[in-house]
C-alpha cells in the first residue's frame, strides 16, 4: 500500500515537473507576435519548394492558453457559428478538411484578416494573444495539439467528446468553402 | 332597388350578388382581379364566380405567379386534368441544373409560357421557355451578391422564391437587395438596398406585391438584428414605409388606427416597455416568411419572427413584438390589429408561418379566417378582422405549453419546460423549429382540408451567456435535438380546421422540409429529404405516386398548365435549409450542437441523400 501511494506520488511529481510548460500562464511574458511574413493559403508551388511551414503555435503545448482560447471561443461568438466544433453556420473545425488551411500561421491569417465567405476579420476586436489563443483552442478541436494541453472537460451540456479525447483528424486541405460552385 | 327592377339595377343586383359570391369564397383575395391586372389580360368573370365554385380561386389556373399562388395562400389549383386516376401514369418530362448546391426553398412561377426559377444563394435567376422541348434558357441574371453574406445567414443559404407582378419579377438576394426585373428581358428595373450584413441582416424570403407595394423583410433574429417589414413603390423600388416589430408605437406603426382584440396586446410602447432598457434595439422579431393579402378588408397578415437571443432570462417581458401577428395596410404598413402568439418567447417559436384566408361555417355562422399552423404546435383559428382567436388545437405532440387561454389569448407555458442558465432542461417539444417550420400548408376547398407538411422533434436546451457583438451570432443556448414521440421526425398531415381535428396523416422518417400543393384532382404533392416526390390522395393519404430525384427536396411544388394545354407538377430537388444543413454545409455530426442542435437529430441524412440543385417537371 505504502508502495503504491510512493509510485503516486513519484508519478505525480514528474507530471507536474514536465508539464510546466503545458500551466504556464505567461502572465509576465511578452505577448506572442502575429507571424512575421504572409501566410500562403495553398501548397502549389511553381518549382522546388521553397516554403516552410509552421508546426506549431504559442499555445498549442500550454493549457492554460488553450483555455483561454475556449473561453474566448465563446465570448466572441464563435461558438455561434462554427457550435462546439461541428459548424453550422460557418464550417466544422473538429474535422480533418480545412478550407484555408490547418496550420498555426493560417488559423492566426483566417482569424485576423477574415475570409471571402462569410469568416469576419477580427484583428480590429482581439489583440495578437488573443487571436493566438483561439488558434490553439480551434487546433485542439481536432487533436492537432499535444495532448495534455488539449481541454478535457466541457462547461455545459454535453454535446460532443470533450478536445483531449478527439483523434488527431490529420488536416487535408480539400475543403471548399460553400459558395465554392459558380456557373 | 327593389321597386324599380330596370335592367340597370338588375345588374347592380348581379354585381353585388357576385361580390357577395365571391365574399362567400372559401378564399376571398382570389376574387379580386389583381391576378388578371398582373397578368395584362382580363378574367372579368372572376368576382361572378358562384359561392362553393372552386374553379375561380384564382383568375388563371394555368400559371402561378407566386409561390402562395393566390393573396389567400392556398397553393390550391383548380386544374385537374392530373387526378387521383391517372396520376399514377405521371413521367418526368424535362430537367434543369440550378447550378447551385444549397438548400433549394423556392416555388418555381410561371407567367405564360415562361417559367422563372431562383436559386439559393448567389440567388441566380433563370427564365425558361416552356414552349421549347427541354426547358431552353431564355435568360440568366446573376446578381453578384457580396460573398460575405454567406457568413451572416443563419440555416443555410437558402430563398424561398420570387414573384411575378405587372411585368416584373421581384425578389430578394441573402445580402439584402431588392431587386426588380424585366420578366420579358431579365434586364435590372431597379436594385434597393434594404439591409446590412455588417449587422446580420440577410434576405431569404419571398416577396408579396400588393396595391404597387413590394413587401419585404429581413432574416437574422439569430443575430440580434432589429426586425421589419417594408414596402416598396413597385416601379420605383423606393422604400415607401418601414414597419418594425420592437420600439416606440411610431417606429411599428401603431396609431390610432390600431386595435388589439386581447388586454395583454393593448397599451402605449410596448415594443419598448416589454424589454429590458434599450434590449428592444436588438431585440429579434424578423420577417423571413409568409404574407397573406385580403383584398376586401385591405389587409396584409404575416408575423415575426424570434425575440433575440434565444436565452430568454436576460430578456424578461413580453418582448413585443416578436413572434407577433400583425395585420396592416398594404399602402402605409399601418398596423390594424396585432396578436403575440408566443410571448417572451422560450423555444426560438417564430411567428412567421402561412396563414389561409378562408370563410369558414363556425357555430352555425361563416366566419372570415385566417388559420396558421403556428411553429409553437397550435393551428390558429382566428377571426381575421378583429384578431380574436376562435381555437387553437395541436397538431402534435406539445408539453412546451399546455394550450392557448382562448379568454386571455395567452399561450400558456409549462414551467418545467422553461429554459435555464446553467441547468439543462430535456425532452422539450416541439423542438425549437417548432412542430412546423417555413414549409407552407396548403389548402383544399374541395376537402376542406389542410395539407401540412410539418416535423416531429424535441430538444434538450440549456441557456448560457449571448454577448451582443454587431453581425454575429446572438443566441445564447445550446439545443441537442432528437425525434418527438413515434421516432418518426416529420409528419405530412391533413387537418379540418372547422372541426379542428386530424383526418389523416402519413408519418415521415425524416422532417417533411418542403412546401406542398393541393389540386381540383383531389392530389396532394410533397417532397421527403431523402429525395422521394410523391403524389397522394387528397382524401385519404393513400401514396398514389412517388418518383426519386437527385436529392433530398425541400422546395415547394406547383402546377400549371404548359403552353399545349396539359397539366404539369414542376418541383425543385436539393436538400438544405437548417434540416439539411448537415449535407447543404458539410456539418460535423460528432457535435450534437451543430447547426444550433439541428445536426444531432439528422446525423443520418449524409447516408440517405446528397448535395443537388434540379428542377423537375412531370405530365401525364
Amino acid at each position: 500500500m505504502m508502495f503504491i501511494r510512493r509510485i503516486a506520488t513519484t508519478a505525480a511529481l514528474l507530471v507536474i515537473v514536465t508539464s510546466c510548460e503545458r500551466e504556464d500562464r505567461r502572465l509576465n511574458s511578452q505577448q506572442p507576435a502575429a507571424p512575421t511574413q504572409m501566410v500562403p493559403e495553398v501548397r502549389l508551388q511553381p518549382g522546388p519548394t521553397l516554403i516552410s511551414d509552421t508546426t506549431e503555435g504559442p499555445y498549442d503545448d500550454n493549457a492554460y492558453g488553450t483555455t483561454e482560447g475556449q473561453v474566448l471561443f465563446e465570448q466572441m461568438n464563435c461558438s455561434g457559428c462554427h457550435a462546439n466544433g461541428g459548424g453550422g453556420m460557418g464550417p466544422p473545425l473538429m474535422d480533418d478538411e480545412w478550407v484555408y488551411g490547418s496550420k498555426p500561421d493560417q488559423i492566426f491569417a483566417s482569424i485576423a484578416e477574415g475570409r471571402p465567405n462569410g469568416m469576419p476579420t477580427w484583428k480590429y476586436r482581439l489583440n495578437n494573444q488573443q487571436i493566438w489563443q483561439l488558434v490553439a483552442y480551434v487546433r485542439s478541436l481536432s487533436g492537432l495539439t499535444p495532448k495534455g494541453a488539449r481541454p478535457s472537460r466541457e462547461d455545459h451540456m454535453m454535446v460532443k467528446p470533450a478536445p483531449a479525447q478527439t483523434p488527431n483528424a490529420k488536416p487535408k486541405n480539400s475543403g471548399l468553402p460553400g459558395s465554392a460552385q459558380r456557373p | 332597388m327593389e321597386r324599380r327592377h330596370t335592367g340597370a339595377s338588375s345588374q347592380l343586383v348581379r354585381r353585388l350578388l357576385g361580390i357577395l359570391a365571391c365574399a362567400g369564397l372559401t378564399a376571398a383575395a382570389a376574387c379580386k382581379p389583381e391576378v388578371s391586372q398582373s397578368l395584362g389580360t382580363t378574367s372579368a368573370q372572376t368576382g361572378a364566380a358562384p359561392a362553393g365554385d372552386t374553379g375561380h380561386l384564382a383568375a388563371d389556373d394555368g400559371q402561378w405567379v407566386r409561390p402562395a399562388k393566390d393573396y389567400a395562400s392556398t397553393r390550391f389549383s383548380a386544374l385537374s386534368e392530373i387526378n387521383t386516376a391517372n396520376v399514377k401514369n405521371l413521367r418526368l418530362v424535362a430537367t434543369f441544373s440550378t447550378g447551385v448546391l444549397r438548400g433549394h426553398e423556392a416555388a418555381p412561377i410561371v407567367v405564360g409560357s415562361t417559367m422563372y426559377v431562383i436559386t439559393p444563394f448567389p440567388n441566380y435567376v433563370y427564365a425558361l421557355d416552356l414552349t421549347k422541348p427541354g426547358l431552353s434558357v431564355k435568360w440568366t441574371f446573376n446578381p453578384k451578391p457580396e460573398l460575405a453574406a454567406q457568413g451572416v445567414a443563419c440555416c443555410d443559404l437558402v430563398n424561398r422564391g420570387l414573384v411575378y407582378d405587372a411585368g416584373k419579377l421581384f425578389f430578394n438576394t441573402l445580402d439584402d437587395h431588392t431587386i426588380a426585373l424585366d420578366a420579358e428581358s431579365g434586364k435590372v428595373v431597379w436594385d434597393t438596398k434594404v439591409g446590412d450584413i455588417n449587422l446580420g441582416e440577410t434576405m431569404t424570403m419571398a416577396p408579396l406585391v400588393v396595391k404597387g407595394h413590394v413587401l419585404v423583410g429581413d432574416s437574422g433574429g439569430e443575430m440580434g438584428v432589429r426586425g421589419w417589414l417594408k414596402g416598396l413603390d413597385e416601379n420605383s423600388g423606393k422604400v415607401v414605409w418601414t414597419a418594425y416589430h420592437t420600439g416606440p408605437d411610431k417606429d411599428v406603426l401603431i396609431g390610432p388606427g390600431f386595435k388589439a382584440f386581447y388586454a395583454k396586446d393593448q397599451g402605449k410602447d410596448l415594443g419598448v416597455s416589454s424589454w429590458p432598457p434599450d434590449m428592444w434595439k436588438i431585440g429579434g422579431g424578423t420577417m423571413w416568411g409568409w404574407i397573406s393579402y385580403d383584398s376586401t378588408a385591405d389587409l396584409i397578415f404575416y408575423g415575426s419572427g424570434n425575440p433575440g437571443p434565444w436565452n430568454p432570462e436576460v430578456r424578461p417581458g413580453d418582448n413585443k413584438w416578436a413572434s407577433t401577428l400583425f395585420a396592416r395596410r398594404p399602402e402605409t404598413g399601418e398596423a390594424v390589429w396585432a396578436y403575440q402568439l408566443s410571448q417572451h418567447d422560450l423555444h426560438d417559436y417564430d411567428g412567421v408561418n402561412e396563414q389561409i384566408l378562408v370563410d369558414l361555417p363556425i357555430g352555425g355562422v361563416t366566419r372570415k379566417v385566417l388559420i396558421r399552423p403556428e411553429r409553437n404546435g397550435y393551428i390558429y383559428v382566428m377571426d381575421r378582422a378583429t384578431g380574436e382567436v376562435i381555437s387553437a388545437n395541436a397538431y402534435g405532440f406539445v408539453n412546451a405549453s399546455t394550450g392557448v387561454d382562448l379568454k386571455t389569448g395567452a399561450l400558456q407555458y409549462n414551467p418545467e419546460k422553461e429554459t435555464k442558465v446553467g441547468k439543462v432542461v430535456r425532452e422539450i417539444c416541439p423542438a425549437a423549429p417548432g412542430m412546423k417550420d417555413w414549409q407552407p400548408t396548403a389548402y383544399s376547398p374541395r376537402t376542406g382540408m389542410l395539407y401540412i407538411p410539418h416535423q416531429n422533434l424535441c430538444m434538450d436546451e440549456e441557456g448560457v451567456s449571448a454577448n451582443y457583438i454587431a453581425g454575429t451570432p446572438y443566441v445564447g443556448m445550446n439545443v441537442k435535438m432528437y425525434p418527438g414521440p413515434g421516432g418518426n421526425r416529420g409528419e405530412f398531415e391533413a387537418w379540418n380546421p372547422v372541426t379542428g381535428k386530424q383526418v389523416w396523416a402519413i408519418k415521415e422518417d425524416l422532417p417533411v422540409w418542403s412546401g406542398t400543393v393541393v389540386t381540383a384532382g383531389d392530389v396532394a404533392f410533397y417532397g421527403t429529404m431523402d429525395g422521394w416526390f410523391k403524389a397522394v390522395d387528397a382524401r385519404n393519404g393513400a401514396v398514389l405516386w412517388q418518383f426519386k430525384t437527385g436529392s433530398g427536396i425541400i422546395g415547394q411544388p406547383i402546377t400549371y398548365k404548359g403552353p399545349d394545354g396539359h397539366q404539369y407538377v414542376a418541383v425543385l430537388s436539393g436538400v438544405g435549409g437548417w434540416s439539411g444543413a448537415i449535407v447543404a454545409g458539410g456539418l460535423d455530426a460528432r457535435d450534437s450542437s451543430a447547426a444550433l442542435g439541428m445536426v444531432n437529430a439528422m446525423r443520418d441524412l449524409p447516408s440517405k441523400t446528397t448535395k443537388g440543385g434540379m428542377l423537375y417537371v412531370f405530365g401525364l
